[in-house]
């Protein structure tokens, strides 16, 4: 293979990478944006839907269709559940008993499923079975260009629904002044509710195209991308949308070309020293807002 | 009641000696027990582990609780301490004596932890609240990722054959030494800069006080006995392995200092003797250990921040103070 095309292989890496960081990332950044919490229990939502898609076509042989969607609707109502228990009681509570809280949610989580199914991997069925897309000598496999354009549809359609519809509306009102929106008659609870509930349907979207790129399923699958994203996240500046996704797609590819190109152990690092040298000298992110501090 | 009452009342020497002979006490009281074999080698181990915790939730306590610094990284210090020390003591063994060598391990993990301190801290420690935590938490990473591919010190497969010098002596002292150390600097000037930069940082800045500087102070101070602590737990296992100092690491301690009270010496103490013999209280249950702490997390920061819960204690606390009084 010639070297040319070895890069672009490394490229189709990095974006299929970076499409599902994105759509971690995006759950990240708007439950950021609205509630400020960094939710460290996001990651394992994607586990948790990733279980939830594999025993409904293993156990209970639903279509592939039936089962993403189930796994969807269970994965938002956890993410209101959740905030609902867990962090809307702490709403007036400093940022660090917050921050415990989720821990505490995310180390639940992991360790109620490793209860449920054991710690053993298990294998996620084929849900995507389609041929390989050939573009010129390179060949992408049908799980990589799905994600990419699973991801892709599911961005501008959340795109859209922030920009122009009433909920999306409130949603950034809510997030720029919280007392402000509540005075102009919007529902907080609700708004919050229903943005943890949008979080977490990506994540377990994310969660599915992640098994069907990564075959195995475990109780911790979660904390690596879920963290992965995050970077992502604060990359492109959190608690901005278009942030997100362009920090999700950046970290992909250049953790892919490092992978390849540098050095497979130390691409963590990499990835974690590009985090920090763009919050030394950038910390509101790439597309994040320069926010002037009042006294 | 009386006893307390009094001692409050006492001049500052008279109360330091008063503290200084219980502080001894405990640890002879201890030590025979351990000779003469009541307190098993098992108990010994875990009287050992609290008082590496003490030493690392007092001085991460300086920082966040203090300081009011949120910081995700002091494991990645410790890192920095465990193996400089460990390094160093592995290869001096033999050429002195071995106290006078663990001595010297110590002062080197506590001095290369705050050189790593100073290195973090400069360019950190302008960012506030949540960024700081990211970026804490990313040189952590770092520091971890970077050990998994040394292999000068092991690397991966871990670092193996450090001397095993710790013992209850040394770890004892070391936490009475960190926690009187830390309450003189809190008690100082200096400590009165620091909490007014937690207080409110635009003002203490207009009041002449040099924010960056004493947040640097800090932050070294923390990360100095973050390494003493990583370096008195390389010498008690014997053996390093990057992955001990992961972010769950990090988050650990922290729990204890938030549980513990933040910008409160005696209950981070308390916290870290609670929160190390806990787990191993749990050891029978070991499949619902983590289920039990993840619960135990959740429920105890509901119970202390709710409102609505806050108010419910503080009602039956009062209908309970009526019955009795």
């Amino acid at each position: 293979m010639s070297g040319f095309s070895q890069f672009l292989m490394q490229l189709v890496n990095g974006v299929n990478a970076g499409s599902i960081y994105a759509l971690i990332a995006l759950g990240y950044t708007m439950v950021y944006g609205i509630a400020k919490l960094i939710n460290f229990a996001h990651g394992d939502i994607i586990m948790v839907g990733a279980y939830i898609c594999l025993f409904a076509i293993g156990t209970f042989n639903l279509p592939v269709w039936l089962a993403v969607i189930v796994s969807i609707v269970l994965c938002a109502l956890l993410g209101i559940v959740v905030e609902k228990i867990a962090y809307k009681p702490l709403r007036s509570a400093s940022r660090i008993s917050l921050l415990i809280t989720a821990i505490g949610v995310s180390y639940l989580l992991q360790s109620l499923f490793q209860l449920l199914f054991t710690a053993n991997p298990r294998p996620f069925p084929t849900i995507i079975s389609l041929p390989p897309l050939m573009l010129g000598s390179i060949s992408i496999s049908a799980p990589y260009y799905i994600t990419f354009i699973v991801s892709v549809i599911l961005m501008t359609v959340l795109h859209l629904f922030v920009q122009k519809t009433k909920i999306g509306k409130a949603m950034r009102a809510v997030s720029e002044d919280s007392q402000a929106a509540q005075l102009m008659g919007i529902n907080i609870d609700k708004t919050i509710s229903i943005t943890f509930a949008l979080g977490s349907a990506l994540a377990a979207v994310a969660g599915i195209l992640y098994c069907s790129s990564y075959p195995m399923v475990n109780p911790y699958l979660g904390s690596l991308p879920g963290i992965k994203a995050f970077i992502a996240a604060v990359l492109g500046g959190i608690g901005s949308i278009p942030g997100a996704v362009l920090g999700g797609f950046i970290l992909g590819i250049i953790e892919a070309l490092t992978k390849a190109y540098i050095s497979s152990q130390l691409s963590d690092a990499i990835v974690f020293t590009v985090l920090i040298i763009m919050l030394v000298f950038k910390p509101s992110g790439i597309l994040g807002k320069n926010v002037k501090e009042k006294v | 009641m009386k006893v307390m009452e009094k001692y409050k009342e006492m001049a500052f020497w008279p109360k330091m000696f008063i503290n200084f002979i219980l502080i001894l006490a405990i640890f002879l009281l201890i030590t025979v027990l351990s000779n003469v074999g009541i307190i098993s080698n098992y108990y010994q181990g875990i009287m050992l582990s609290i008082c590496i915790n003490v030493i690392l939730v007092v001085s991460l306590n300086i920082t966040t609780g203090f300081l009011g610094q949120l910081t995700l990284g002091h494991a990645g210090f410790m890192a920095v301490g465990a193996y400089s020390g460990a390094f160093l003591s592995k290869n001096l063994m033999g050429t002195l004596p071995d106290p006078l060598i663990f001595l010297l391990a110590i002062i080197v993990g506590g001095v290369v932890a705050m050189a790593f301190g100073v290195i973090v801290g400069v360019p950190t420690l302008r960012l506030k609240g949540d960024y700081l935590a990211i970026i804490t938490l990313a040189f952590g990473e770092v520091i971890k990722n970077i050990l998994l591919n040394l292999n000068i010190v092991g690397g991966a497969s871990g670092y193996i054959g450090i001397p095993r010098y710790t013992n209850f002596l040394w770890a004892y002292w070391l936490a009475v030494i960190t926690v009187v150390l830390s309450i003189a600097l809190i008690n100082s000037r200096h400590g009165r800069a620091i909490v007014s930069i937690r207080e409110d940082e635009i003002a203490s800045e207009a009041s002449g006080i040099d924010t960056k500087k004493f947040k640097i102070l800090a932050f070294v101070f923390a990360a100095f006995f973050a390494g003493v602590a990583g370096c008195l737990y390389a010498h008690y296992m014997g053996i390093l392995e990057p992955k001990t100092f992961k972010f769950d690491k990090s988050i650990e301690i922290l729990v204890m200092v938030v549980l513990g009270g933040m910008g409160n010496i005696k209950g981070s103490i308390i916290s870290a003797i609670v929160l190390t013999v806990l787990p191993q209280l749990l050891v029978s249950v070991s499949g619902y250990r983590m289920l039990l702490y993840a619960l135990a997390l959740i429920i105890m920061m509901l119970f202390k921040y709710d409102p609505t819960l806050v108010k419910l204690i503080n009602n039956i606390k009062n209908r309970f103070k009526k019955v009795r009084g």
